[in-house]
């Protein structure tokens, strides 16, 4: 049940999305969500299901895979796209009491959904493909330049991916301890919202236990092993582009003009 | 005949790269009143196995019978087997979180529905049989001792009493003292309320002196099945699977090397003391 969450999980395989250089991913993300949210035309959705497309076949990652992530919103999605449906003034479909649908709604609500998906999707792939570690060094490098004004870059993205890390880890400790409730009688299914938020207790007392006692011991750790924050430390692997990296940024021109042009011109 | 296991196949991962055969067509049964240890190397399949017989995990095929009724027949109460095969699980940090260590034990009666008394009577008798007194009873779970914490987390189980007490690695992570304590603490719930054990480890030591039969799991399937003589037989055959005899089982072979007539199914220490010695008066 649990192990179906896939966001924050890397996928080992060789590919041309995992070879990229992490600033690459990093910046084609971020790209790639400004895009959806200036994009309000078909076509320009439809150069956005292009990017996407391209980036799953590049990543050789199974689709199926990918849209399991998905179920983890499903939930997120009726509600927003319930309430884009009856909730927007316009030419009314049809009417219950005081609800009605209408055809802005419904147009509201379909680009709603289809954004969420793809921004799920979108960002599934980039930790998909990228690991903690690359995803850390990327961002520490591409946020570089804040360092100069005294933000903490180095120390915000060690701890960007540690919570990254603990994510498979939380999951795996939380099946853990549901089983070892269940074993003992609770049922975290059936009940109304009050008796299965109480029904929570015996799940997360544990859970917060444990990762309280991980946090200490992996900052212990880390003092064991001398780390004292960003400064003066040196990489083994030095991030840096390749050809494959200017390319990638070529076809990122490309999506930015063809998404601007859409907007401007339709 | 309380648990009968047939063909159990169970994959993780289905259809994906981290696919993995977690078991591989596993039939055995286990009769009531039995004391079994369930043995072998980590990811061999022991602790998914265990979790297979009281419906925490759902087998990919095969069938598992609880008194002779499959428990994925429909309409099954997954909760009343749960109920029947308690299972302890190795971390006691997984389960306790109550106040104090009395409503923690309180907790499983509970989710079966019971009267308040009935709750606490049972909570007391399962403290008692674990041992642990009455000063203990407003302790915060989490102030007790590693041994402690695990007689909390058995008591726990007890009070819902089950028929059949699965513990996965009950002694991991004890000192010497706390193993003996533990097991011995096993050994007497076998024996005096007549329960059906299957006892989880990796260490043969442990589980040799109490069990009377051993089931050695290897890569998903079930690789030896016996008394622990029968099993310790077998002492290459273990060591290939990363396992290893009790040490004094390659003593007795050393000594049978070199020619001396000892009981090869010697597995305790004391039995090798009096084989040895009955030898020296001969």
């Amino acid at each position: 049940m649990l192990r179906d969450i896939t966001l924050g999980q890397y996928y080992p395989v060789d590919s041309f999305l995992h070879r990229l250089d992490p600033r690459t991913k990093l910046f084609g993300t971020l790209v790639y969500i400004i895009s959806l949210f200036i994009a309000d035309h078909i076509w320009a959705y439809a150069a956005a299901v292009l990017f996407l497309a391209a980036a799953i076949v590049l990543s050789r990652v199974p689709v199926k895979f990918m849209v399991r992530g998905l179920k983890a919103i499903v939930f997120l999605l009726l509600i927003s796209v319930s309430f884009n449906l009856f909730l927007t003034p316009g030419r009314a479909i049809f009417k219950i009491g005081f609800l009605q649908m209408t055809w802005e709604g419904v147009e509201i609500a379909v680009f709603m959904a289809v954004r969420l998906i793809f921004l799920v999707m979108g960002s599934t792939i980039l930790t998909l493909t990228t690991t903690p570690n690359q995803l850390t060094d990327g961002l520490e490098k591409s946020l570089g330049i804040f360092k100069k004004i005294g933000a903490p870059v180095h120390e915000v993205s060690m701890m960007m991916s540690i919570a990254l890390r603990f994510i498979p880890i939380l999951i795996e400790e939380t099946d853990k301890i549901m089983k070892a409730q269940m074993a003992r009688g609770a049922d975290f299914e059936s009940g109304n919202l009050i008796q299965k938020a109480k029904a929570m207790i015996p799940l997360l007392v544990p859970l917060f236990i444990s990762a309280f006692r991980r946090a200490t011991d992996l900052a212990m750790a880390m003092e064991a092993r001398c780390y004292r924050g960003g400064e003066g430390r040196t990489k083994m692997k030095p991030l840096c582009y390749e050809r494959r990296d200017h390319l990638t940024y070529l076809f990122y021109l490309f999506y930015v003009i063809a998404v601007l042009s859409v907007k401007i011109v339709l | 005949m309380a648990i009968k296991v047939e063909h159990l196949n169970h994959i993780y991962g289905q259809d994906t790269i981290f696919e993995q055969y977690a078991l591989k067509d596993v039939s055995l049964t286990i009769g009531d009143g039995e004391f079994v240890g369930l043995i072998g190397h980590t990811g061999s399949g022991k602790s998914t196995l265990t979790q297979h017989l009281n419906g925490l995990l759902k087998a990919s095929s095969g069938d598992i019978l609880y008194n002779g009724t499959s428990i994925y027949s429909e309409g099954y109460s997954l909760k009343e087997l749960r109920s029947h095969v308690g299972l302890v699980f190795q971390y006691p940090e997984h389960q306790l979180f109550e106040v104090d260590v009395f409503s923690d034990v309180c907790f499983g009666p509970k989710n079966l529905g019971l009267e308040k008394e009935e709750i606490e009577r049972r909570a007391r008798e399962a403290l008692q049989l674990t041992g642990l007194d009455e000063s203990f009873y407003k302790q915060s779970p989490f102030e007790l001792s590693g041994g402690q914490k695990r007689r909390v987390a058995i008591a726990g189980v007890l009070a819902m009493q089950p028929e059949v007490l699965i513990l996965d690695e009950p002694t991991a992570g004890l000192d010497p003292r706390g193993r003996e304590e533990i097991l011995g603490l096993v050994a007497r719930l076998h024996e005096e309320q007549g329960m059906t054990v299957i006892l989880v480890s990796h260490s043969m030591e442990d589980v040799a002196r109490y069990v009377s039969r051993l089931i050695v799991m290897n890569h998903g399937e079930k690789a030896l099945d016996g008394t622990p003589k029968e099993v310790f037989r077998h002492y290459k055959e273990l060591e290939a699977m990363g396992l290893a005899a009790p040490q004094i089982t390659y003593v007795v072979q050393a000594l049978r090397e070199r020619g001396i007539p000892i009981d090869q199914d010697i597995t305790t220490v004391a039995e090798a003391r009096d084989a040895i010695l009955a030898m020296w008066k001969r």
